[in-house]
């Protein structure tokens, strides 16, 4: 029994659901404890055991359901059901224990000897879709399949009537048998495959360029992206207040302790607070980089729900505060949104600096990060490379992430290069993990 | 009080906490394997009380600590009575050239103090806090480990040692097991993601806002003498209401109080004036108030709608 916990393990692993070792330690402790009597109980307790999050508990109820579904076979719907309480024999290994148990109408011992053919031909290495014919074919082949057929053959060539009843009923039986071949190989590829091959496919996605995804894959890409300002909110959203233990403030103690003839009994320790990050956010949603400006705003989204003092800017050539927006929309609603808005506009970088400067610049000081999105192509106007001296100047870090490749930065209308000794950092930015780094950097100056 | 799930569930019930299969497994499970449980869910649906039920119906002593920001070990687990230890030297001060008095050299004196080491780090100048004393109780006790989600990522390592091996390691004293490992229920509103280390030392547990029938239940045991006909329709009320787009939804601690309320008004049925003039028991933000207000009525009727099919 022992294996059935550990391949069920092996299948909420493959579907993102982590368990270390001595969570598996554990699980076999409270099978062997709560026993696999009770269904429901087994249940409720390994999820506790497993599952550690509510999501980790809705996909644990998922593949709990598939894994110990199997027991459920449907019986045939043949009118002679004299003997089907026959115990099986177990294992089931020749073609000849096949024809019998068709014979005798043992649903039970087929069910076993499916899943001991599933286990010698390892059913459960399964990771895509398209594996499903040939493992049901080879499955229902270790089973015995071939003699069955055969035996089918046989008797339809002897051409008798009652030979011929014969040859139809096996045919139904075979064709029952392939449908719970495949049903069972479809369970093992949702309990095991499916979502590695999910991914698969995100892992792949995360490290595609943003400008070459198709429609097709923004769903997916979507959720990427949640997940990422997920990881990013969990590991920067509360700023602590961090004291420096150990260090006694001398100065403090003393003057504490004076009334105790400098006898310290009261101590005073240092302490030092971390800052809060501020950041100022700016959007470029031109029509130049039309195809990220999704995901910039995506990304700009997940800031907003990361970092509490932001505020948010997005524009074509006028300079739009969109922080409200953001704050009272879902990410779905917002984007479109700002995009019909704002976006696809000629770019004028020049512009949106002066809009900031009219906007913004009381609220800008040496705790703020302005964070720029966007590729620098201001269409051959004034980049006001003045303001950008003087904003750099004033705050902590100005970040620029550029989606395009540096082998084009300052060519043609791309300002990028005389921005660049004015930002602090200023990096490509073109695929998901690109970004999910970027923004873990500027994170992480104020932890 | 361990021997089965059902008889959890009754020795719960029977200190007013309403189980469900989940809580009472879970319980069940943490008792046998030794395991701490981690609570999570919104806040007021009962985490805290299912620690002080089970305390109370199973009659152990409950140990809690209230996790902050900046809680460290001195503060959760023992610390040293500084200020006495310096009021002894004090004072002994006088005794000090009477054990060094016929001392003649800096050597001797010194391994003549060398003696009285232990004196000033011993039990006499200890100060046992929250997880120390959980770890000593003889017949075992229920620690309480509340809102671990405000402590600071340094405090769960620290808890790390505690939760697995249930001993802590006091440098100058030694190490300290518990003769009985006490039941740790650690809870979590979710301010922040816990960390893995601890989850996996940790059973899981989570708990949800309930069905209607079971906060029936209890807001029955909460607040006994309250009329059917009203249970109903208070509890169909708060359910239409979580389902609304609100800041914080009702828990069932603010069910509860509601209940109170509406028994101090005398009130046997609900109708929309007394919904208005009590909604600040259930809503805690003026624009949540402010945009039910006018849905009352709909959803008055949405309630008793559910009263009819239940």
């Amino acid at each position: 029994m022992d294996k059935t916990i550990t391949s069920f393990i092996r299948a909420l692993r493959a579907a993102d659901v982590p368990v270390s070792i001595g969570e598996s330690v554990d699980a076999l402790k409270t099978a062997a404890f709560v026993g696999y009597g009770d269904r429901q109980m087994l249940k409720d307790s390994l999820a506790t055991v497993v599952a550690k999050s509510v999501e980790e508990k809705d996909t644990f109820d998922q593949i709990f359901e598939i894994y110990f579904a199997r027991d459920e076979m449907p019986p045939p719907p043949s009118d002679q059901q004299s003997e089907s309480d026959q115990p099986g024999e177990g294992e089931g290994e020749a073609g000849a224990d096949l024809l019998e148990m068709i014979e005798s109408d043992d649903t039970l011992g087929m069910a076993m000897a499916m899943e001991s053919a599933a286990q010698r031909i390892n059913v459960q290495q399964i990771r895509f879709s398209t594996q499903r014919g040939i493992l049901t074919r080879r499955m229902l082949e270790e089973m015995g399949l071939r003699d069955l057929e055969q035996r089918i053959f046989d008797l339809r060539r002897e051409g008798t009537e009652e030979a011929d009843a014969q040859a139809e009923a096996l045919d139904a039986a075979r064709g029952r048998l392939l449908s719970q071949g495949r049903d069972f190989v479809d369970r093992q590829f949702r309990a095991h495959g499916e979502a590695a091959t999910e991914r698969f496919m995100e892992d792949y996605l995360s490290r595609a360029r943003l400008s070459d995804l198709d429609r097709h894959d923004m769903i997916r890409m979507r959720r990427l992206i949640r997940r990422m300002a997920k990881r990013l909110a969990a590991k920067h959203s509360r700023r602590k207040k961090a004291y420096n233990q150990g260090k006694l403030d001398i100065r403090k103690t003393m003057r504490a302790n004076a009334a105790y003839d400098g006898v310290p009994f009261e101590t005073v320790w240092r302490r030092q607070r971390r800052e809060r990050a501020k950041v100022i956010a700016i959007c470029d949603v031109s029509g130049s980089v039309a195809a990220f400006a999704q995901f910039l705003l995506m990304l700009l989204y997940s800031l907003t729900e990361v970092i509490p003092d932001i505020r948010s800017f997005a524009f074509s050539n006028r300079l739009v505060e969109i922080s409200d927006d953001m704050d009272a929309l879902q990410v779905d609603e917002v984007i479109p949104k700002i995009l019909k808005d704002i976006g696809f506009g000629s770019t004028d970088y020049g512009r949106a600096f002066a809009d900031l400067e009219e906007q913004a610049w009381d609220d800008v000081d040496r705790r703020t990060t302005v964070i720029m999105l966007g590729d620098g192509r201001s269409n051959y106007g004034d980049p006001r490379i003045d303001l950008v001296k003087e904003l750099s100047g004033r705050i902590k870090r100005f970040v620029w992430l550029n989606p395009e490749a540096e082998t084009l930065w300052g060519t043609g209308d791309s300002e990028i290069l005389r921005y660049r000794p004015f930002t602090h950092v200023l990096r490509r930015c073109n695929t998901v993990r690109d970004l999910e780094m970027a923004v873990d950097d500027i994170l992480r100056s104020y932890a | 009080m361990f021997d089965s799930i059902d008889q959890i569930t009754d020795g719960l019930a029977s200190v007013g906490y309403i189980s469900t299969r989940e809580i009472s497994t879970a319980l069940y499970i943490a008792r046998h394997l030794e395991k701490p449980v981690l609570i999570e869910g919104p806040a007021g649906v009962g985490k805290t009380d299912l620690a002080q039920s089970t305390a109370k119906s199973t009659n152990l002593p409950l140990v809690r600590l209230q996790c902050y920001e900046g809680l460290d070990e001195s503060k959760a687990l023992y610390e040293w009575k500084y200020g006495k230890q310096l009021l002894y030297t004090q004072i002994l001060k006088e005794k000090l050239h009477d054990i060094l008095g016929d001392a003649g050299t800096l050597d001797q004196s010194f391994s003549k103090l060398h003696k009285f080491d232990d004196l000033f780090f011993s039990e006499d100048f200890l100060e046992p806090r929250a997880l120390l004393r959980a770890l000593r109780h003889d017949s075992g006790a229920v620690l309480l480990i509340d809102e671990i989600d405000k402590s600071d990522e340094e405090f769960e390592a620290f808890l790390l040692e505690i939760l697995s091996e249930f001993q802590v390691t006091i440098p100058e004293i030694g190490t300290v097991k518990a003769t009985v490992p006490p039941l740790v229920m650690l809870t979590s509103n979710n301010t922040r993601e816990i960390s893995d280390a601890l989850k996996r030392r940790c059973l899981h547990l989570h708990i949800s806002f309930p069905e209607e029938m079971r906060e029936r239940e209890i807001v029955a045991a909460r607040v006994p003498g309250i009329g059917d006909a009203l249970l109903r329709q208070l509890v169909g009320f708060v359910h239409a209401l979580r389902d609304e787009d609100l800041k914080k939804l009702p828990s069932i601690s603010e069910t509860v109080d509601w209940a109170r309320v509406l028994m101090l008004m005398h009130a046997d049925h609900l109708d929309s004036d007394l919904i208005r003039s009590t909604l600040n028991v259930l809503l805690k933000f003026e624009t949540d108030i402010q945009s039910v207000e006018n849905k009352i009525e709909t959803m008055k009727r949405k309630a008793s709608g559910q009263k009819v099919t239940s």
